[in-house]
């Protein structure tokens, strides 16, 4: 996985668990309600992997990683 | 300036017309195919639910596909609580509406057209059954009429074409867009219904007729009763005051595009061209038509709580952060209209109203903070020296929560 991928939230699966924030402080806060904010733009190199690990802890599926052109909302 | 089309012809408010006279007076619509979509694209119509997409463009995108017959989902929804022109226009003219239909089923090659109307709307209801009953052409005599929940969010489209096809009206994620696959995982065409009947008749007298088209409006505020007009596209917003009859108070604010509008100071609204275009430039939007008036004994802040209130409890509670944010933010501006402002929740509104956006499968959120940020600005004023239960209109209270 390189070049430019983005994390993209299904936001009618998310229900705010937040281990997306606890596993990937850098490029994921939480609002008031525990739900999910994205930084814009593409996962720097450095942070694949924690962006992957991320990912695959989800307990809804809802964080996903896409190699497409369209940023996470 | 008005300009009668959609609604030419007998007294729109004396109810339906009729197949005879509808045919009698216009001809019935040319049998021309998909060559339709060249004419409805160099037309330049815009779809005139909301979101002025051009009509042609969406028609090519659906064509393009080889996916199985499309569906065609005529949207009579009108979910918009200000808004009356698509049922006035259900109500009054449902052929202009139904021939619409037809053609772009014929330009997309399918014989699959669902109608869909807001339940709310017995009039317009009737009328399109009625209409429906008496038409001939294949395609109409296979479409079915489909009662929307009167919900805000039911008319979204993704929401639309989940409830044609599943019976639940909600929006879902995308991808795939319903362009791809939408009801029974068809690529499906969702058109309003003021845009289909643009198309009846810019098929009958071409696209160069057409010009800079008309619009249905519907003017709030101002003269006795909510009206709907047609004007032509770039028509000011004070001529459609002026022909709505106008107010006995001046102005101090109009809510431009409804609830999924913006408010603008009456000072900069007057000129502004009713074109969703021109007013996109200027990142406004003419929504699905509807222009407000408050007079100057409506307070900004306690009618923007009302509606933050409505479009909360308009969420369909499946996206965490328009559900729990939108009642956040209603919460935080009621409590600024009753008991007065503070530094707290007016610096909540404004983080808030920017981390919700864009954090939705649907636009709801997003034109819900979008109507916020614009009250924050108009009002800034009242929302920084708002007194406790200052009320606009102390003859008539209106608890708010």
């Amino acid at each position: 996985m390189s070049g430019k991928a983005h994390l993209t939230i299904d936001r009618i699966r998310c229900d705010g668990h937040g281990l997306c924030a606890e596993l990937l402080p850098e490029l994921v806060g939480l609002d008031d309600w525990g739900y999910p904010i994205v930084a814009p733009g593409p996962i720097p190199g450095h942070l694949l992997a924690h962006a992957q690990n991320a990912v695959t802890a989800c307990p809804v599926l809802a964080l996903a990683l896409k190699r497409a052109d369209k940023p996470a909302r | 300036m008005i300009r009668q089309r959609l609604l030419a012809g007998p007294d729109p408010m004396r109810g339906p017309e009729g197949l005879a006279s509808h045919v009698q007076r216009l001809g019935h619509p040319p049998s021309i195919g998909s060559a339709l979509i060249d004419v409805v694209e160099s037309s330049g119509l815009t779809g005139r639910g909301g979101a002025a997409f051009p009509v042609g463009a969406k028609w090519r995108s659906i064509a393009r596909r080889h996916a199985g017959q499309p569906f065609v989902v005529v949207n009579g929804a009108e979910g918009e609580p200000q808004s009356m022109k698509d049922r006035v226009l259900m109500t009054a003219r449902p052929h202009l509406v139904l021939d619409g239909a037809m053609l772009a089923a014929r330009a997309l090659r399918t014989s699959r057209i669902a109608v869909v109307i807001g339940e709310s709307h017995r009039a317009a209801l009737a009328s399109m059954a009625a209409a429906l009953a008496e038409r001939p052409e294949r395609e109409l005599r296979q479409a079915r009429i489909v009662i929307a929940p009167a919900r805000y969010v039911a008319g979204e489209s993704s929401a639309l074409v989940h409830f044609v096809g599943s019976g639940i009206a909600r929006p879902t994620t995308r991808p795939p867009s319903m362009h791809e696959a939408g009801v029974d995982g068809r690529p499906t065409l969702v058109q309003n219904v003021e845009s289909l009947a643009h198309v009846a008749l810019i098929a009958r007298f071409g696209a160069g007729w057409f010009g800079a088209g008309t619009v249905l409006i519907t003017a709030v505020g101002a003269g006795a009763a909510p009206g709907v007009l047609e004007v032509e596209l770039g028509t000011s917003v004070r001529e459609v005051f002026e022909a709505a009859g106008g107010g006995s108070r001046p102005t101090r604010a109009i809510l431009l595009g409804g609830y999924f509008g913006a408010w603008v100071g009456a000072g900069q609204a007057w000129d502004l061209p009713l074109d969703p275009v021109a007013l996109r430039d200027r990142g406004l939007t003419l929504g699905c038509g509807v222009v407000g008036f408050l007079h100057d004994a409506g307070c900004g802040v306690c009618e923007t709580a009302r509606i933050m209130r409505y479009l909360a409890s308009e969420s369909s509670a499946q996206c965490g952060p328009c559900f729990f944010g939108l009642r956040a933010l209603a919460d935080a501006t009621a409590r600024i209209g009753e008991r007065g402002s503070n530094t707290e929740d007016l610096a909540r509104l404004h983080r808030w109203s920017q981390e919700v956006a864009g954090r939705g499968a649907c636009r709801h959120p997003d034109g819900a903070v979008m109507f916020l940020r614009s009250a924050l600005a108009v009002f800034a004023e009242e929302f920084a020296n708002h007194p406790p239960h200052w009320r606009a209109e102390p003859s008539q209270p209106r608890r708010i929560a």
